[in-house]
């Protein structure tokens, strides 16, 4: 760590530190892209990832506050907070020319709290309309119904965009730019459209039928999430993870769970840890049989879509015996665990371990080694690995191209160190890598399950808590790894009963951005199943 | 007359008073026998085939394609063509929570929806917002936007809900009048006398 | 086997016996109409229910079951649905053409059903050049798809409509081409020459290896021709939601509907009319008995049930395989199918002038 902090202050003089979590950087906007640069670029820092990217209002400042890791350097995090000089009109560098998931992420950042991010070459709302009146996670935002009541009318296609330029003597400039050419054919294929997964809307600017360029429009299922857990206790914010990923409800709400109790300090019995793990993999194992479906379907193949759902209504029957639920199941709690283990369990687990095998191999003979499947997934899509890294695409999509980034292997929690499992890697970078990644690691799934099953600690399921939950002071960043990808929480408590501030990192976020980036001179066709094979779940994007 | 639902006892629906009153009503005005007649061949037609509208926002679209699947098979009631145009749906099954953005989307996605067309508010979120019923940017409840014929609650609801849901909105479709009940060219009268600039434009 | 003709000239003769000539054909004209339009709704009702049964069965479903027994009634209650649905025109569009669009694609897959002999005699007219006669009527559908697409104002109609118009006519060739081989070998358009060619032998056995290959590439660009799934990009649900009849409703859409089971069941009865032998039993050379056996079973149950078979085939295609791409579809088509069914029709020239056949 001492040597980070030497190597920073040599490039960036005055910057500060504070410990906490995870190394805190404190520095000032005007030298905030230098020292981003040089963080990235610099071969001993190397922080090649943007992790997070908080927007933050501290009352007498806006701000954010970037989490950064170094793939070299054995996953180290540090942690960056900017604070933008006016607060009047907010403005702080923008960092997407040097991490391209910052595009996506400083837009939210603006849509939420105005910050306007100076460089940024598209500086539009991401989830509100464009209408909307004010910004909706400043701390003095007036939540009247009437200044935004629900809109009658339908929206305008927001063709203009905006950039804010600096030039050389630092004056910051407004340029108006457009986001499609005035002669493209453009398509609009959702927010209601049978294949995007939800209420996504891709615009897609079509040369015939090849995609010149895609401009994501998401937040048809923007629910305020992060705004909401600001006024509830900590045990009352748990639920709202289960309706986000509603595929990995078990690994976000551990997330957020082993995030609290992180800055707890409490301690978590081996009985619960155990069974969270497997909780987990139960719902990997389900989440990658809809995925399977799903891209199956996607590409007319409805048979093998059946295929995947049997097989995924024998998971949700162990998840009801014991959670009591088949979706949103509400199970993991501060502490531990809600319940225990139903008397089936075992049995039950046991008995999906012995199908899932040869089922996998059915699911081939369906549909993997279908010449058709192949030729449509194959060098389609391509995410070449650099992109990857720089777009922060996590998960199974990221392993498609070659990236190790299991956060199970990386940062490693719960009883992850216990068991053995390999990380699976495929190096194709297109979608038949992406799917592929799935399918195996489903195997994989089961192997951790096998090792578990007989394994289950006795003992108590949850740790004593207090009836009233407060934090200390301070920020905490958790990860965990989701179905689709690394999920974080980041929690800034004020030391009262409820957070001051809780920011969801989604992996799906991240996945929508590179949509563009995939599609460009692929078909419509294509468009389906890279979305497929990416395996987006919407309100996971627009929590 | 009675309404009833093949094979389903009447003693598990009886808990729909809406429904139990409009049976009353049709029972004490009558009706004429020929029409009558026809009236419960086509009201037969429609609530065995009906036709949804694929369109899920969140959590409840899942339990709806494992309502689809081959445990639940929604197949069997005839449900299962799941069109993809609001042209060729019968009914809208809100799944899932509706934000201020989706609100004038989903309006019209009703209005497309060609008559005679139903709502299905699925879900906490469609019933009432749910557990997000206090965000800056949720519809409390899609009646506010839409009516509603048939609520089911849950978050999500099971397939079982699912299908009694749908079973209660057969036993509405039973009873209503296609004779004088829905009339469309009334409609578009009225919609002509609101916008006299569109005359001409459609037909 | 039983011929046909002689009910259809005792109908001719009892008209004939007490209304004038004209009189009389308009008569039969009339019950030729009704019964066509009869079979045509029955037939796609129940290519319907076959479907959706079918696929139920192969996804490890029931499909429907509860609507009279085993889901009978089922179509039933979606066509009376279909015919009170509104009909929504709309702002912007061809209405003239809009309207139009549907009736096409319904005459044309009509007037090719009309084509089809189910048994020896039962047919309205036996063109001596039949075949070439349901080829040239069944490209007039797709004329109905490019206008429903172009009229509805709408870009995924429009996409969908020149997707279909590509394929249709690329498949078409491959499509004549297989025909013509056999056309080649029996050396008649005539159906009915066609057939009774088949009384010893089906063509599908007599044109050994040539008649084999054209029956592949038949039945594969016969699922492209009636734009079913691997092919089904047209109407392609999970991209361009419901293709080119995205904009109708109702009546309209139960048209393109009930033209796409319908063409459906078109395709394979030109299947089994010329491979397997139309109306003939099915015999095995040599087992007298047998063949006994099979003559008793009247043709048009012979002919329906080889429709089926085949539908079933095309059908199981759609259930299991993948969507492919529309520059893989046209390039298999241009760069594969086409080269070898030309290829195939040299071979069977060269065979049938060397006599290398049954």
């Amino acid at each position: 760590m001492n040597d980070i902090k030497e190597k920073i202050l040599s490039i960036c003089p005055s910057a500060t530190f504070e410990e906490g979590e995870y190394l805190q950087i404190n520095v000032a906007d005007k030298d905030w892209f230098p020292l981003a640069k040089a963080m990235k670029e610099d071969r001993e820092l190397n922080f090649d990832v943007l992790t997070a990217v908080v927007g933050m209002d501290w009352k007498e400042a806006y701000g954010v506050v970037y989490y950064l890791t170094s793939t070299t350097h054995d996953w180290d995090v540090v942690c960056v907070k900017v604070e933008a000089p006016d607060r009047k009109d907010p403005m702080i560098h923008s960092v997407s020319s040097l991490w391209k998931v910052a595009l996506f992420q400083e837009r939210e950042v603006y849509d939420f709290f105005g910050i306007k991010f100076i460089n940024h070459p598209d500086m539009r709302r991401m989830f509100l309309r464009n209408d909307w009146k004010g910004f909706p996670l400043r701390k003095d935002y007036d939540a009247d119904p009437k200044l935004n009541p629900i809109p009658k009318d339908d929206e305008k296609n927001e063709d203009d965009t905006r950039s804010y330029v600096e030039d050389e003597k630092g004056k910051v400039t407004c340029v108006p730019g457009k986001v499609f050419a005035p002669g493209d054919y453009v398509v609009n294929v959702g927010p209601q459209h049978p294949s995007t997964h939800g209420v996504m809307r891709f615009r897609c600017a079509v040369d015939g039928e090849i995609v010149t360029k895609v401009d994501v429009v998401s937040g048809y299922i923007h629910r305020g999430i992060e705004k909401l857990c600001e006024e509830l206790g900590y045990p009352q914010i748990l639920h709202f993870t289960d309706r986000m990923d509603y595929m990995s409800a078990h690994q976000n709400r551990e997330c957020l769970c082993m995030c609290i109790e992180k800055a707890m300090g409490l301690e978590v019995p081996e009985r619960a840890v155990v069974i969270r793990a497997m909780m987990d993999e139960l719902m990997r194992i389900s989440s990658h049989l809809l995925a399977f479906g799903c891209t199956a379907m996607d590409l007319g193949a409805t048979t093998a879509f059946f295929y995947g759902f049997r097989e995924r209504e024998q998971v949700l029957d162990i998840f009801e015996k014991t959670c009591g639920a088949r979706m949103s199941m509400n199970y993991n709690v501060i502490g531990g665990v809600i319940a225990d283990l139903h008397p089936d369990f075992v049995k039950d687990v046991k008995e999906l371990i012995r199908i899932m095998p040869e089922r996998i191999k059915e699911y081939h003979k369906v549909f993997s080694g279908n010449i058709i499947a192949m030729n449509r997934l194959k060098k389609v899509g391509m995410l070449p690995l650099e992109d990857a890294v720089n777009y922060c695409i996590t998960g199974p999509s990221g392993r498609g191209s070659g990236w190790s980034c299991d956060c199970r292997k990386k940062h490693p929690y719960g009883a992850y160190p216990q068991v053995k499992f390999e990380e699976v890697l495929e190096y194709g970078c297109d979608s038949y890598a992406r799917y592929m990644v799935r399918m195996r690691e489903i195997e994989e799934s089961v192997k951790i399950l096998e090792q578990l099953v007989d394994r289950i600690p006795e003992g108590p399921i949850r740790a004593q808590v207090p009836k009233i939950i407060k934090l200390p002071v301070g920020r905490w960043y958790q990860q965990v790894e989701a179905s689709r990808g690394t999920f974080g929480v980041y929690i800034e408590s004020d030391g009262g009963k409820t957070p001051y501030r809780v920011h969801f990192q989604s992996p799906c976020f991240n996945l929508v951005g590179v949509m563009d980036l995939c599609c460009r001179g692929n078909m419509i066709a294509d468009l389906i199943t890279i979305g497929a094979a990416l395996d987006f779940v919407i309100p996971d994007i627009d929590r | 007359m009675e309404v009833n639902i093949k094979s389903m006892k009447r003693e598990d629906f009886k808990d729909n008073e809406y429904i139990d009153k409009l049976v009353e009503e049709l029972n004490a005005t009558g009706a004429n026998v020929a029409v009558g007649k026809l009236d419960q061949l086509i009201n037969w037609g429609i609530s065995n085939s009906l036709w949804p509208l694929t369109f899920g926002t969140s959590c409840c679209a899942i339990e709806f394609m494992s309502l689809g699947a081959a445990r639940y098979d929604m197949a069997r009631f005839g449900f299962e063509v799941a069109r993809n145009s609001p042209r060729q749906a019968d009914y809208i099954m809100v799944q899932g929570t509706i934000v201020h953005r989706m609100a004038p989307v989903l309006v019209r996605l009703y209005e497309q929806l060609a008559e005679p067309k139903y709502v299905i508010a699925c879900g906490g979120c469609a019933v009432s917002g749910g557990p997000f019923k206090k965000s800056y940017c949720v519809v409390n409840g899609v009646d506010q936007i839409l009516p509603v014929d048939v609520y089911i609650p849950g978050c999500p609801p099971r397939p079982e809900a699912f299908f009694y849901g749908l079973m209660q909105l057969q036993r509405k479709i039973k009873v209503q009048k296609f004779f004088g009940g829905v009339n469309r060219q009334e409609k578009v009268e009225e919609f002509f006398r609101q916008h006299p600039e569109e005359r001409g434009q459609i037909d | 086997m039983f011929d046909f003709s002689i009910v259809t000239n005792w109908v001719n003769d009892l008209l004939m016996g007490f209304l004038p000539s004209w009189a009389a054909v308009l008569v039969e004209c009339v019950i030729i109409g009704v019964c066509v339009l009869l079979a045509y709704t029955v037939l796609a009702l129940f290519y319907i229910l076959y479907e959706r049964k079918l696929c139920a069965w192969f996804q490890c479903r029931l499909g429907p079951m509860r609507v009279g027994p085993w889901g009978l009634l089922q179509v039933f209650a979606d066509m009376f649905k279909i015919l009170i649905k509104e009909l929504i025109s709309l702002k912007g569009t061809d209405r003239f053409l809009f309207k139009l669009a549907p009736y096409i694609i319904i005459t044309s897959s009509v007037v090719m059903l009309a084509c089809l002999p189910w048994g020896n005699g039962l047919q309205i007219i036996d063109y001596n050049i039949g075949i070439f006669f349901i080829l040239a009527v069944s490209s007039v559908g797709v004329l109905g798809i490019l206008l429903a697409g172009w009229a509805s104002n709408n870009k995924y109609t429009l996409i969908g409509a020149m997707r279909s118009g590509a394929q249709m006519i690329s498949y078409e060739i491959s499509l004549g081409l297989a025909l013509i081989s056999i056309v080649v070998f029996a050396g008649t358009m005539n159906i009915t020459d066609l057939v009774a060619e088949q009384q010893s032998a089906w063509f599908l056995f007599r044109g050994h290896i040539p008649a084999i290959i054209a029956f592949l590439i038949y039945i594969v660009a016969a699922t492209a021709e009636t734009n079913r799934g691997p092919f089904d990009l047209p109407e392609a649900e999970h991209e361009l939601v419901a293709g080119y009849h995205t904009e109708y409703s109702g009546i309209h859409f139960g048209f393109f509907y009930l033209a796409e089971y319908l063409n459906l069941f078109i395709v394979s009865g030109i299947a089994s009319l010329m491979f397997l032998g139309g109306w003939m039993p099915f015999h095995v050379p040599g087992w007298d008995g047998f063949n006994e056996i099979m003559n008793y079973i009247p043709g048009p149950v012979w002919f329906l049930a080889k429709a089926f078979f085949i539908s079933f085939v095309i059908i199981w295609f759609k259930w299991t395989f993948p969507r492919v791409r529309i520059d893989q579809m046209l390039a298999f088509e241009w760069k594969y199918l086409m080269p070898l069914s030309l290829l195939n029709l040299v071979l069977m020239a060269v065979c049938v002038a060397l006599g290398w056949h049954f």
